[in-house]
């Protein structure tokens, strides 16, 4: 199970802030985008904004990165702290 | 070398800027950036603030700047504190003090540190407005620029 994060304006959106998903065949972060897109709002329109970043295992990565099972992918608006 | 802190408390710059310094004779500059949280934000009067951020990532993400400033420049100690939770127009909110033989390392140093962390250090805000509403501040083209200028 990948441990998922989400974080402020959408971690607020979508009413959660941490998840677990068995990722099965999805090997990409855009495979795991496409699969919560399936879940339909309010995921689709935070995930359809186009802005959305993501970190893997607190990295920041891109969207054709690979994940793994053991991953914690997280997902949050470009950052805005200082 | 360096020292980094994502916490709530408030931070003294006397304090942090003799701890850098202390038992040193071969610092020959300084370099403080304070950040405050301002009253106005787009027109809006801002009452309050909530900062957020990613345990754990946050912290590393500003290693990583530091140690890429440290490349760059003459970097003889370096120290971040970024403050999270609550916060209210006047507070201080974040401070980059950097350490160096020479001025010019310990200007650029810092101004790139707060370019950096800007745009690629976990943290978000959440204004409190005075009508009671609040928002999360949206990113600024302008900082990316900012940062972007670096990459020459």
């Amino acid at each position: 199970m990948a441990t998922i994060l989400y974080f402020a304006r959408l971690g607020e959106q979508l009413k959660t802030s941490s998840e677990q998903i068995s990722l099965n065949d999805m090997s990409t972060v855009r495979q795991l985008v496409d699969h919560l897109l399936d879940r339909g709002e309010p995921w689709s329109s935070e995930f359809e904004s186009g802005r959305v970043l993501v970190a893997i295992n607190q990295e920041m990565s891109g969207f054709d990165s690979a994940i793994s099972d053991t991953d914690e992918i997280a997902f949050f608006p470009p950052v805005t702290g200082g | 070398m360096s020292r980094i802190s994502v916490q709530e408390q408030d931070f003294d710059v006397t304090t942090e800027l003799q701890a850098i310094c202390d038992a040193r004779t071969d610092i020959g500059a300084t370099v403080t950036f304070v950040g405050l949280v301002r009253d106005m934000n787009l027109d809006d009067s801002v009452s309050g603030m909530t900062l957020q951020h990613y345990p754990g990532m946050t912290e590393k993400a500003l290693h990583k700047i530091v140690a890429e400033a440290s490349q760059r420049w003459e970097v003889q100690d370096a120290t971040i504190i970024h403050r999270v939770g609550e916060l209210s127009p006047g507070d201080q909110i974040v401070l980059v003090c950097i350490a160096s033989s020479h001025r010019h390392d310990a200007f650029e140093a810092c101004s790139f540190i707060m370019d950096y962390l800007k745009t690629r250090a976990p943290f978000w805000k959440k204004e409190m407005l005075k009508d009671g509403s609040s928002r999360w501040v949206d990113a600024r083209e302008s900082d990316d620029h900012a940062a972007g200028r670096w990459e020459n």
